[in-house]
């Protein structure tokens, strides 16, 4: 079977043979750069019909079905009807961060994006520190959302933005401390590293108890990071009518709802990637299971790593479509009184089930 | 291809794209101007005062709590990708570390920090 390693080799062994080593490397450059723009493009598009496709089937709606066969091209035709609308200026907006916001929402949840490994040897940003680069510049994002609040001056916005910032703030940490937990157990942070030693059995098999409270606390904290489903009080609609960006119209809308969209695909992606085995197969280790395990392998190695992201996020849509929303003073105290003394404690047992087995 | 200009390339795409999609928006986007566009929106009643005032000061303890445990979890961070090699006596100096840290989020509980008031 043919790997993306080899692909990639191919490619730039050709590219560098045809062509000088300036002109190759641009053109690498464009390719990954078109790449990652069309994925996170299609992405969005397929998260916001599934989202709109399953919220209906909880409401006991059918859901978009007009444009295209079962409404398939109902997100490509709002992509469309979007940019065609006006974009309004407010009168009194710190104009400079009121557009900054938007780069750095955007810029937030790409960066974070072009850091996930989507298959067998399609690593674009992996170094050393991959698992930190990761929790850093996911946090940009609550920069985008404070000045996008900040700048619109509305009383409205301004609401929103504080909460979504003590919010995602609060939760970044358990999602960080759940995650170093499982620094502990891997011994690295390179992503690269943490995936391979995931061959044998996934992290979340390997210590069981410690990885599977730590998992739980990611996909809450995570899941509250991405300001939806039971905490999305930033932008809750019903009292501040669209939270942080009720100011921003047409196109500049777009960038909040993306970044929304993905957000909620990386976070799912990180779980996978850190418990589930990233693009691993699912393994049993022992001698019985071989023709099993080969069958596993079988499966190209980005059929698993979207599988258990959209498995991810089909469980966030069913949260996010089944809780009521919480109220502050609620969402703070599950945070500091319940999630982090709970996660503070597991990464002590995850460093003790280190030392001990 | 190095990771750096990996990330570089990743970071000047997502502001190509923003802007780029901005440019195509206000190419194709109808543009009209009157007098009541441009208020802020507060559901029909005109602003009162500015939006740029003094909030409650409830959000900015819980920045502050964040920071310290934010600090704490960078300096963990390296300990924890060599728990095994450390051993017992890592450990033990990170078990320390901890306790001072919880002393510390003992007493905002303590004090009501916590409460949302």
């Amino acid at each position: 079977m043919i790997t993306f390693g080899e692909i990639i080799n191919n490619v730039h062994q050709g590219l560098t043979d045809a062509l000088p080593a300036w002109l190759a490397a641009t053109i690498e450059y464009v390719i990954i750069g078109a790449g990652f723009l069309g994925l996170y493009c299609v992405l969005a598009l397929i998260l916001i019909l599934l989202e709109r496709k399953i919220c209906a089937r909880f409401q006991c709606r059918i859901g978009p079905n007009r444009v295209g066969p079962w409404g398939l091209f109902q997100s490509v035709a709002d992509m469309v009807k979007i940019l065609l609308k006006e974009i309004i200026s407010i009168n009194n907006t710190d104009k400079v961060l009121f557009k900054t916001a938007m780069f750095l929402a955007i810029a937030g949840s790409f960066c974070t994006f072009g850091a996930l490994q989507f298959g067998d040897g399609l690593a674009c940003i992996d170094f050393n520190v991959g698992l930190f680069y990761i929790l850093a510049i996911s946090s940009l994002g609550v920069v985008g959302i404070l000045l996008a609040g900040w700048s619109s001056n509305n009383k409205y916005t301004l609401i929103g933005a504080m909460r979504s910032g003590a919010q995602l703030i609060s939760y970044e940490l358990s999602a960080g401390i759940a995650i170093m937990t499982m620094v502990v157990l891997a011994g690295s942070l390179n992503i690269s590293d943490i995936i391979a030693g995931q061959s044998k059995a996934w992290f979340i098999f390997q210590a069981p108890i410690p990885a599977l409270i730590a998992f739980i606390i990611y996909l809450i904290a995570g899941h509250a990071e991405t300001n939806r489903g039971p905490f999305d009080l930033p932008e809750a609609e019903s009292e501040l009518t669209a939270g942080y960006h009720t100011e921003y119209s047409g196109i500049q809308f777009g960038f909040f709802y993306l970044a929304e969209y993905l957000n909620m695909f990386i976070i799912a992606g990180v779980a996978a990637t850190v418990f589930l085995g990233g693009w691993q197969p699912f393994q049993i280790n022992a001698e019985w299971a071989e023709g099993f395990n080969s069958v596993m392998a079988y499966i190209p190695s980005w059929i698993w790593f979207m599988g258990k992201t959209f498995a991810l996020v089909l469980l966030s849509l069913w949260v996010r479509w089944t809780f009521p929303r919480l109220r502050i003073d609620q969402l703070l105290k599950l945070e500091w009184k319940i999630l982090m003394p709970i996660s503070l404690v597991n990464l002590l047992i995850m460093a003790g089930w280190v030392l001990i087995f | 291809m190095s990771t750096g200009v990996n990330f570089i390339v990743v970071l000047v795409t997502a502001i190509i794209m923003v802007g780029a999609a901005l440019i195509i928006g206000w190419l194709l986007a109808p543009k009209s101007n009157n007098a009541q566009k441009g208020e802020p929106y507060e559901c029909g009643i005109p602003t009162r005062g500015t939006s740029w005032m003094q909030f409650k000061i409830g959000y900015y303890l819980f920045a502050i709590l964040f920071l310290m445990f934010d600090v704490e979890t960078v300096l963990l961070f390296p300990w924890a990708t060599i728990t095994k090699s450390l051993g017992v006596m890592g450990l033990a100096s990170v078990l320390f570390f901890l306790f001072v840290l919880v002393l510390g989020l003992a007493y905002a509980w303590k004090k009501g920090a916590l409460e949302w008031k």
